[in-house]
């Protein structure tokens, strides 16, 4: 059992917070890690950041490109990670578009991952079937969790093939949306996330887009297993950098 | 050998549709559509009708005999420059409005840099009264404010892209998040032969009509089908697929892709990706693209904005790749006294990036008796005052 799959099966509502590596400092990246897991945080995802983001929204984007002009880059954020494990227990996930990636190189990329101590990678610009296709025995080889989005819009079909490929959890995106773009969630939304945890996945759920508070948090986890918090949390850093991470945990959930 | 689209949107490596989930059903929707529909007779008859009663098609095909005598050969002009809107940029709008119809879709958005095909977009909207939001960097509408004036002659809303470079990649990453956040009821009509896969080859189909006529008028002109030479600028690729399309695959005929080479090649202000671009991801499409050592896309330059995308469209990349067709790199220089030289021989003004193509007769020796075509996809006024500037007219 890796780390990821370890912590789902605590049977709690995980809280798993998104960040910009390289931002809002260069060098902030591990004191956000060790500040997170010191409140309380299950599972964080480190955000590489591209030029182009296209499924995110202007808050995500534009501390992506403060981070690329603070002089962040692939190899720089192996490097800020390479002693993380001496100090980080909970799992760590890398969310970065597929281009930086195809770029360092697939297979190396995966390499420095799991000598680094990151559990898995969330791309959301991968294809499933290319995914399928080409790199899954890469990622398998070095013992990385690869997760994959669904949407309202996926079929069901669509979601039980992903579903079958998957080995952590299932992102499950709240509306079909770019990030940080709702507020409070609608009967709608609620209702899908019902939907899909009666489907009985063999993966657990976890949602994204659209939770920035402590009622988004609790709606979007009653019939999942948890959430994620991206474009909120990049709000708090822009305001407060480094500062009063535990605040903006404890007023997300008690521990 | 063919070097058309396979069946999983591949053209060789290049292609594909490197997408997010929260736009497959979209996507997929197109897809499992495009090609059913535009095979349908009723929509083939209304894109003929369209093309011909509003659009003016067919285009002339001109036989330039003052630039041919300059340069020793048989030069033929494909006038795209006499098409409505003032570019081949209809063709393709004609041909997804429709599309977007059939699939039932009441909202259209679009991506535009100097904002020829938002115009296009635009005005086929006004034609199907159809709600229409054009993004466009913050940039490009400083820079292009007689388009923007149009487009909101003919109803169009105009939205800022102020994220990134506030350039077409911008403005192309802002309608792609819109269409995220409108999956139901939106359109996307994209401008050129890129994004992912149906959209380099639905609008390679819809601008073929080009080559199509080529074909047919030729024929009456010199009792052949197909020209030595096919010569046409490359941006995203959109003028060229569609005058390469028919010849594609008859290596007797010659394709010459003509980049912006804007400052230089290698001055750092550059839009030749085929040279300066490596395999990458950009808009969902594997195919060359500009971008630094990191995977991050750069920002392109040329004097023409139509030009300064700073991918290829996927066919073109593999075109590029397999050596089918030759790449040039035209400087800004080069192209705007090539401008000038066919507002003086032919009395032609023409847009500035078709001029980048009429500057491969002074790179490239031809023989007396090639036939030589060169796509004329635009014509200049909308660059009026960057030849003013240019020339201190």
């Amino acid at each position: 059992m890796n780390r990821i799959q370890n912590k789902l099966s605590q049977n709690k509502k995980l809280l798993s917070i998104y960040f910009t590596a390289g931002y809002p400092k260069i060098n902030d990246t591990v004191s956000i890690i060790q500040e997170l897991e010191k409140s309380g945080v299950d599972m964080i995802e480190i955000g590489l950041p591209f030029s182009d983001p296209l499924a995110d929204g202007p808050t995500i984007q534009a501390s992506s490109t403060a981070a690329l002009q603070n002089g962040m880059t692939t190899k720089l954020l192996f490097e800020q990670l390479r002693t993380i494990r001496e100090s980080i227990q909970i799992p760590l996930l890398i969310m970065g578009y597929f281009n930086p990636i195809l770029q360092f190189g697939v297979a190396e990329f995966c390499r420095k991952c799991s000598e680094t101590g990151i559990d898995g990678l969330i791309i959301p610009d991968l294809p499933v079937d290319i995914y399928e296709k080409e790199y899954k025995s890469t990622f398998e080889k070095f013992g990385l969790t690869n997760v994959f989005l669904i949407t309202p819009q996926t079929s069901d079909e669509r979601i039980r093939f992903i579903d079958s490929i998957s080995n952590g959890f299932i992102y499950m995106v709240s509306s079909s949306s770019v990030t940080g773009s709702s507020d409070g969630f609608s009967e709608i939304q609620t209702n899908y996330f019902k939907r899909i945890s009666e489907m009985n996945l063999k993966n657990p759920l976890i949602v994204g887009f659209g939770i920035n508070n402590k009622k988004t948090f609790e709606q979007a986890t009653k019939a999942t297993s948890g959430a994620i918090i991206g474009s909120a949390f990049v709000k708090h850093l822009t305001k407060n950098g480094i500062s009063k991470i535990d605040s903006f945990i404890s007023g997300i959930r008690l521990f | 050998m063919t070097y058309n689209i396979d069946k999983n949107g591949f053209y060789g490596e290049f292609g594909g549709a490197f997408i997010p989930e929260m736009l497959y059903a979209n996507v997929e929707e197109l897809r499992q559509n495009y090609l059913k529909i535009s095979n349908e007779t009723s929509f083939k008859t209304e894109f003929e009708n369209l093309l011909r009663d509003f659009a003016g098609r067919p285009t002339p095909l001109y036989f330039a005999e003052r630039l041919s005598k300059k340069y020793n050969t048989k030069i033929y002009l494909k006038r795209e420059d006499l098409c409505h809107t003032g570019a081949h940029k209809i063709n393709n709008t004609i041909g997804q409005i429709l599309m977007a119809k059939h699939l039932g879709k009441t909202r259209i958005i679009a991506e535009t840099g100097a904002g020829q095909h938002g115009v296009a977009t635009a005005t086929v909207c006004a034609l199907m009264g159809l709600q229409c939001i054009v993004y466009m960097g913050e940039i490009d509408i400083k820079r292009q404010s007689p388009n923007v004036a149009r487009m909101k002659m003919l109803g169009a809303e105009v939205r800022p892209a102020t994220s990134g470079s506030k350039t077409l990649k911008d403005a192309t990453n802002e309608a792609i998040r819109d269409w995220i956040n409108n999956p139901i009821d939106t359109y996307y009509i994209i401008g050129s032969v890129v994004g992912p896969h149906p959209y380099p080859d639905m609008v390679a189909k819809f601008q073929s009509v080009i080559s199509d006529e080529i074909q047919k008028q030729l024929l009456e002109k010199e009792g052949r089908e197909n020209p030595d030479y096919v010569i046409a600028c490359v941006g995203g690729g959109s003028n060229a697929a569609g005058a390469f399309y028919h010849f594609l695959d008859n290596e007797n005929v010659k394709l010459i892709a003509v980049e912006a080479a804007g400052k230089g090649i290698h001055s750092g202000e550059s839009a030749a990706t085929s040279v300066l671009g490596k395999v990458g991801i950009i808009h969902g499409s594997k195919t060359l693209l500009m971008q630094s050592p990191d995977g991050q896309i750069t920002e392109p330059y040329s004097i023409s904005a139509g030009l300064d995308y700073p991918g290829v469209g996927p066919m073109h990349a593999n075109l590029y790749q397999t050596k089918r067709a030759e790449f040039l790199a035209i400087t800004d220089d080069e192209a705007m006294q090539s401008g000038l030289e066919l507002a003086k021989t032919e009395g032609i003004i023409p847009a500035i990036e078709s001029a980048h193509a009429f500057a491969v007769l002074d790179k490239k020796p031809f023989k007396p008796d090639d036939v030589v075509v060169i796509s004329l996809s635009g014509r200049g006024d909308k660059d009026l005052n960057t030849y003013i500037d240019y020339f201190k007219l």
